[in-house]
């Protein structure tokens, strides 16, 4: 019997698995399992630090549906992962991180670069491993990745001291045994669909509020289907954001802190909440109190744990998004609720409560502005990735996605830097598409290290940073609640000069100021497909996003533009 | 408060208690008690958590998540059959020493060391039991206390 190191068994483990492209970065600890990737098909892309490996893996997951892998070394690098691993946690994001660690024999006696890797990840991780023999490894990393990928996805760390990647075994092939803690429920209980059947029927006002769930189940064509054979009006939250296509008549849009009026006002108003994939994140509900007090509530979800976490439901479901939607079609029989007088409620708040904005002729540009112009020039299948703040709040409310897996953000994390990595593991999932990172100038300079990461592995993305010169959600807070004492918010204008940053990295630059600018500069740079592309956008520094709901606040007092925001606030 | 009891069966592996016990914290779940003992199954731990009333769902759904935990049950308060140990060492002196034993024998605790000036005693029963032996040897001085997790398991339904 042929006999391979455990690092041969990680990487052969990994091929077996169909793993085609892995992220990362080497050093002491996980060396040995740096040497088969040498021979190994498997693409391996050299970040520039492991935080940028972790969001590349991640976008590559989001855009995908697919399991993400990111290797690092022990100590510095694992602790480096600690936020690209919670990232994935909140956004249910199927991850596989492989670490390295310092030999078995020093563990515990504070070794060179030992961390205590297992114990720092366990809140951030769905599940975690320390390897202990090499003959574990197939085994190991193949549970790992089913828990990974199964039930609410989500990221899972596996730790191998280096004495263990030296150490000889068997492979044997690896197979899924019962695991007796970790049996996810993917069948509705007929009883609850019934029930749930029962409620549609009698509804007035029923609202399909829908999540990130319906991404990871992939079942947006049965969301579509449910939706409208039964004609329920649509609210997608900013991770279910292309769950539901925009523009379509049942489509709201996104609820909450800054969700447009119609969505969030719908949910107040509803008199049932079909919630699916969601999570009753305190960003849509604000105050829970206050949220849809009017509402019967149906909550659909794979994790039980979130069912009755933040609002006990008439009708609670754990199952499968995909199981649970097309019970209920069948259930539903082919009924139509009458929604007329509801859908004309809705499409008057439509009218009389839209979304605005003002691009004046010489004025500073408006982020709003370049969106709606550059969306002209790409086509639907461009995957659109975010950072976090005021450009995340835009790119949500005025981008009109119409399929799934085209918009990568960090919801429930909230972690700034995200957008420029995690378009580069999107890029390398899907090299014929566009992918394209609009990003915030404070995201932007927290990452943008692995700008070089993609010119040298030849990743052509393309990034657009919205310039303000600040941290603009920031600010805008300090605007709002704190009498505009802008108190470390203030990044400049003009450095870095992104022009020659993007030059000194290996990327194509341009820059943007003036309204007029934004439509043929932005096709030049769409046709700049040699190397990656950064294109600065500078921006109005005091335009805010609206409308906006105060954190903690009631749903029913949405603050539609800033007039209204100094009257009120 | 109300409070209820869990038992938890758990795989015997490294880091369980600290999954656990993380957990709980990171949820911000408040524990009265916990004890962690082997089962009569090779592999399996077994846990008895003590927690509100009011928190007891979440607990539950939180810790199902973990991998390596099998099964919750929750107990009938009604009908749970709930132990506690406590070693106990009192301060004596030769007038005191005998009737400090024999109150304790009535308590249903053992003396199982006895010095000159002092005597260690073991008891076992509900904590409400526990309190009140505390109590009786308050007035005697206590030198060291210890008291072991609640264990519990449901009672036979009739």
């Amino acid at each position: 019997m042929k006999h391979f190191t455990g690092a041969q068994l990680v990487i052969k483990t990994l091929e077996y698995m169909g793993v085609t492209t892995i992220f990362g970065l080497p050093g002491g600890a996980i060396l040995p399992a740096y040497d088969p990737i040498y021979d190994s098909p498997i693409r391996h892309i050299l970040a520039r630090h492991e935080q940028g490996a972790g969001h590349m893996a991640e976008g590559y997951a989001q855009s995908t549906g697919e399991l993400g892998v990111v290797i690092a070394t022990s100590g510095p690098g694992a602790t480096n992962l600690v936020t690209p691993l919670m990232n994935a946690l909140m956004d249910s994001t199927p991850l596989l991180a492989i670490t390295g660690q310092v030999a078995s024999t020093s563990i515990g006696n504070d070794a060179f670069q030992e961390a205590f890797t297992t114990g720092i990840t366990m809140p951030a991780t769905k599940h975690n491993y320390l390897v202990t023999s090499a003959s574990e490894i197939p085994q190991t990393l193949i549970e790992a990745s089913h828990i990974a990928t199964t039930g609410r996805p989500g990221p899972v760390l596996v730790d191998i001291p280096k004495d263990i990647l030296n150490e000889e075994a068997e492979w044997i092939e690896p197979e899924m045994k019962d695991m007796p803690g970790y049996k996810p429920t993917t069948t509705p209980n007929p009883k609850s669909i019934s029930q749930a059947a029962s409620l549609i029927k009698k509804a007035e006002k029923p609202i399909l509020y829908i999540g990130g769930g319906i991404i990871h189940s992939k079942s947006n064509k049965e969301l579509f289907e449910l939706a409208t054979l039964a004609k329920i009006p649509v609210v997608t939250t900013l991770m279910g954001r292309g769950a539901f296509p925009d523009g379509h008549y049942l489509s709201l849009g996104m609820p909450g802190m800054h969700g447009n009026y119609t969505s969030t006002t719908s949910l107040q108003k509803s008199d049932l909440l079909i919630a699916i994939g969601v999570r009753f994140d305190d960003r849509v509900t604000a105050n829970p109190e206050y949220f849809a007090q009017n509402a019967k509530v149906i909550h659909a979800d794979i994790d039980p744990a979130e069912i009755g976490k933040v609002r006990d439901p008439e009708v609670p479901i754990v199952g499968d998004a995909k199981n649970v939607i097309v019970e209920l079609i069948k259930e539903l029989d082919g009924f139509e609720c009458d929604t007329k007088n509801w859908l004309e409620e809705i499409n008057s708040w439509k009218k009389q409560y839209p979304l605005s904005y003002e691009q004046e002729k010489n004025g500073p540009l408006k982020v709003p502005f370049i969106l709606e112009q550059i969306q002209q020039l790409v086509d639907e299948d461009t995957i659109v990735v975010s950072g976090v703040g005021q450009h995340q709040m835009w790119i949500s409310l005025y981008w009109k996605f119409t399929k799934p897996n085209t918009w990568l953000n960090s919801g429930g994390a909230g972690t700034m830097g995200y957008a420029l990595p995690a378009a580069l593991g999107a890029k390398m999932a899907f090299p014929d598409k566009l992918v394209l990172a609009l990003d915030g100038d404070g995201c932007f300079q927290m990452t943008c290290q692995e700008l070089i990461t993609a010119a040298t592995e030849n990743i052509p993305i393309k990034i657009a940073v919205f310039n303000n010169g600040n941290h603009g959600m920031v600010r805008q807070w300090q605007k709002l609640f704190y009498n505009d004492r802008f108190s470390a918010t203030e990044l400049t204008h003009d450095t870095p000069n992104y022009l020659q940053l993007a030059e000194s990295m290996g990327a194509a630059g341009y820059r943007i100021t003036a309204p007029e600018e934004v439509e043929e500069t932005f096709k030049e740079a769409l046709n700049e497909n040699s190397k990656p592309v950064l294109i600065e956008f500078v921006v109005d520094p005091d335009d805010m996003v609206f409308p906006m709901v105060p954190a903690g606040g009631n749903n029913n007092n949405v603050i539609l533009n800033q007039e209204e925001a100094e009257k009120k606030l | 408060m109300t409070e209820r009891i869990l038992s938890i069966l758990v795989e015997d592996k490294p880091g369980v208690l600290a999954r656990v016990s993380s957990t709980i914290s990171r949820r911000g779940f408040n524990i009265k008690s916990l004890s962690v003992g082997p089962t009569s199954v090779e592999g399996r731990s077994k846990m008895t958590i003590v927690t509100d009333a009011n928190a007891v769902e979440q607990v539950k759904k939180q810790l199902n998540k973990l991998i390596n935990v099998i099964k919750i049950i929750e107990f009938d308060p009604k009908a749970t059959i709930e132990v506690e140990v406590m070693i106990i060492k009192i301060s004596t002196t030769k007038e005191t020493q005998t009737p400090v034993i024999e109150k304790a024998t009535l308590s249903n605790a053992r003396s199982v060391d006895v010095g000159v000036n002092s005597v260690i005693f073991q008891i076992t029963g509900t904590s409400i039991e526990l309190n009140k032996f505390e109590e009786l040897m308050k007035p005697y001085g206590i030198i060291d206390m210890v008291r072991g997790g609640r264990v519990a398991m449901q009672g036979i339904q009739s």
